[in-house]
């Protein structure tokens, strides 16, 4: 009987090893044939140049530029909503049932397949918020078609549940002594949050929004019909008139890595010719969004260092 | 005459009932709290000490629903009557918790916290006030070197006496203290004693403690407290040698609690 008990701990403990390798396998093998077949395109001249020869030659340097400019401009959409709405919900909204509600509400947003956000982003933000301020500026059809912006702002209301969840957990690890004492020294409850909870939960939200970013980038569904070019012979850049400094165009199209990936992989006309660049640009996206979340993850262990007591 | 039935009580819970959402802490507990004195409160866990004095400063309603019946007047008036300004009654009811809650910040700027967060920003004033509090608290001459450090380099007994100066420093006119040396060792359990002897020419303080032989050592007056009633409230002496209830006698002789 005893025997039989310890048997069928052991046989456990090997089925979760089992299971265990298997998932480790399927990473290791899509890194480690990245890694192969990637390494050894990525040249300072892959990176900085732009397609050539109906992209099957040359770099994925428009892509790259693309990817980090929606991304940032993603994070300015997000970190402010996501930041505000947990700040709501954990410090003011209660456990009432609008609080309840709002709650879930995000969670299935976590849940929403991405293409949705895609559909979403063209219905919401090109056609009614777009056209709307082409309507009321009398701008011709400049905000109402596809553009960073839009891509922007859809991919933002994507990673808001990351930003949202990180957030109110960061807020909530907060020691409730240390509220208790602001409290007791006659904080007002703006000054708690303020003062209190808020710079000790900074690394926490900062930790959320890389990670929310590394989420983004690797995005192709949402920013499919709302911004995204297949070529693009420019990169969305204008310059301001009179200062003449440079800038990001955000109602431009532009090309973003994952897009690329996709594209060349299904639309090329020669797909064969642009296996290699295909790897070469998934072994960037991966990069960057291991560079990421590696980030993340030393910024956690270094604030958590420093607030150790 | 007997000082306890004088009129003028800097703190006064009357007829005073304390729930937590639907459970009922505190029942009918009548204590006068005099200025410059130290009242303790003794009884055994869970009888409604900490509650009590989380109810003079209104700070337990900061995590829960709470109900309460009858008054706890603060120089004569009711603070718990409606359009009273909480955040100036915890300005003038100072608190000391029961495990030292020091911010992660500076020790400077621990005691500093309460004076910028009222509007005291000029730099003399601050430097002026936090040195004061810091000496009051008896640990200016540990920490003078030293203030610009996180005030978690500092022991548990100079946390907990770090926390007294954040109090202090916003000159208050009563200290609470809710088991302030539960969580510390001997010789910061002294440090603390000896310096609530000093504190009290000044103020009103009233403190919980589990430690009995504390309350017979720092205070001046003792309630005890059995199932959120108010069972004795008299002098120490009072209470430790002559104690007139039964229940009060059984617990101060260890017989249970």
């Amino acid at each position: 009987m005893k025997k039989n008990r310890k048997l069928a701990g052991v046989i456990f403990e090997n089925i979760c090893r089992f299971f265990t390798i298997i998932s480790l396998i399927a990473v290791v093998l899509i890194l480690g044939s990245l890694f192969l077949k990637g390494k050894g395109l990525i040249t300072w001249e892959f990176l900085t140049t732009e397609p050539l020869d109906g992209m099957t030659k040359g770099g994925i340097f428009p892509a790259i530029f693309g990817t980090i400019c929606v991304t940032v401009l993603m994070i300015i959409f997000a970190l402010p909503l996501g930041v505000a709405s947990a700040i709501y919900l954990v410090e003011y909204a209660g456990t009432g049932f609008l609080a309840r509600t709002i709650r879930a509400a995000v969670n299935n947003l976590a849940g929403v397949p991405s293409i949705v956000f895609g559909l979403f982003g063209v219905g919401f933000f090109i056609l009614f918020v777009g056209r709307n301020i082409d309507k009321v500026l009398q701008t011709g059809l400049l905000f109402g078609q596809p553009a960073m912006l839009w891509a922007a702002a859809t991919l933002g209301v994507l990673v808001l549940p990351v930003v949202i969840v990180s957030t109110e957990e960061a807020l909530r690890a907060v020691p409730l002594s240390h509220r208790e004492a602001a409290y007791a020294l006659g904080a007002t409850k703006f000054q708690v949050v303020s003062r209190v909870v808020l710079p000790q939960s900074l690394s926490g939200i900062l930790t959320g929004a890389i990670l929310s970013v590394s989420r983004g980038a690797g995005e192709t569904a949402p920013i499919l019909f709302t911004g995204c070019a297949y070529f693009l012979p420019r990169l969305p850049v204008v310059t301001i008139p009179y200062l003449n400094i440079p800038m990001i165009n955000p109602l431009d199209q532009f090309m973003e890595l994952s897009y690329h990936l996709f594209i060349m992989a299904t639309q090329s006309i020669d797909a064969q010719a642009t296996r290699p660049i295909q790897y070469g640009t998934a072994f960037i996206l991966i990069t960057l969004t291991f560079i990421l979340n590696l980030s993340a993850i030393s910024l956690r262990i270094y604030f958590r260092r420093r607030h150790k007591r | 005459m007997d000082p306890l039935t004088k009129n003028s009580y800097k703190v006064e819970t009357k007829n005073l009932s304390y729930s937590y959402e639907d459970h009922k802490v505190l029942h009918d507990v009548s204590l006068p709290i005099p200025d410059k004195k130290v009242t303790a409160v003794i009884g055994p866990s869970g009888c409604g000490k900490s509650t009590l004095i989380k109810a003079v400063n209104r700070i337990g309603e900061i995590t829960s629903q709470i109900k309460v019946e009858g008054e706890v007047l603060f120089n004569g008036e009711n603070i718990y009557r409606p359009g009273v300004d909480v955040v100036e009654l915890r300005r003038r009811i100072g608190m000391v918790f029961q495990k030292p809650n020091p911010f992660p910040k500076s020790i400077y700027e621990n005691v500093a916290f309460g004076l910028r967060i009222h509007g005291i920003t000029g730099k003399e004033q601050l430097d002026s006030i936090v040195e004061q509090s810091l000496r009051q608290a008896a640990l200016w001459d540990e920490v003078k070197d030293r203030l610009p450090e996180s005030a978690f380099e500092l022991s548990g007994g100079q946390q907990q006496r770090l926390c007294i100066a954040r109090a202090l420093a916003l000159d208050p006119e009563v200290i609470l203290m809710d088991e302030p040396c539960s969580a510390l060792d001997p010789t910061g359990t002294a440090k603390i004693e000896e310096t609530i002897q000093v504190l009290k020419s000044d103020y009103c303080i009233l403190i919980v403690t589990h430690n009995m032989q504390q309350a017979a050592r720092v205070s001046d007056y003792t309630a005890f407290l059995n199932l959120g009633r108010l069972i004795e409230h008299d002098l120490t002496t009072n209470i430790f040698t002559n104690p007139k209830n039964k229940l009060t006698e059984d617990y101060i002789t260890g017989r249970f609690g």
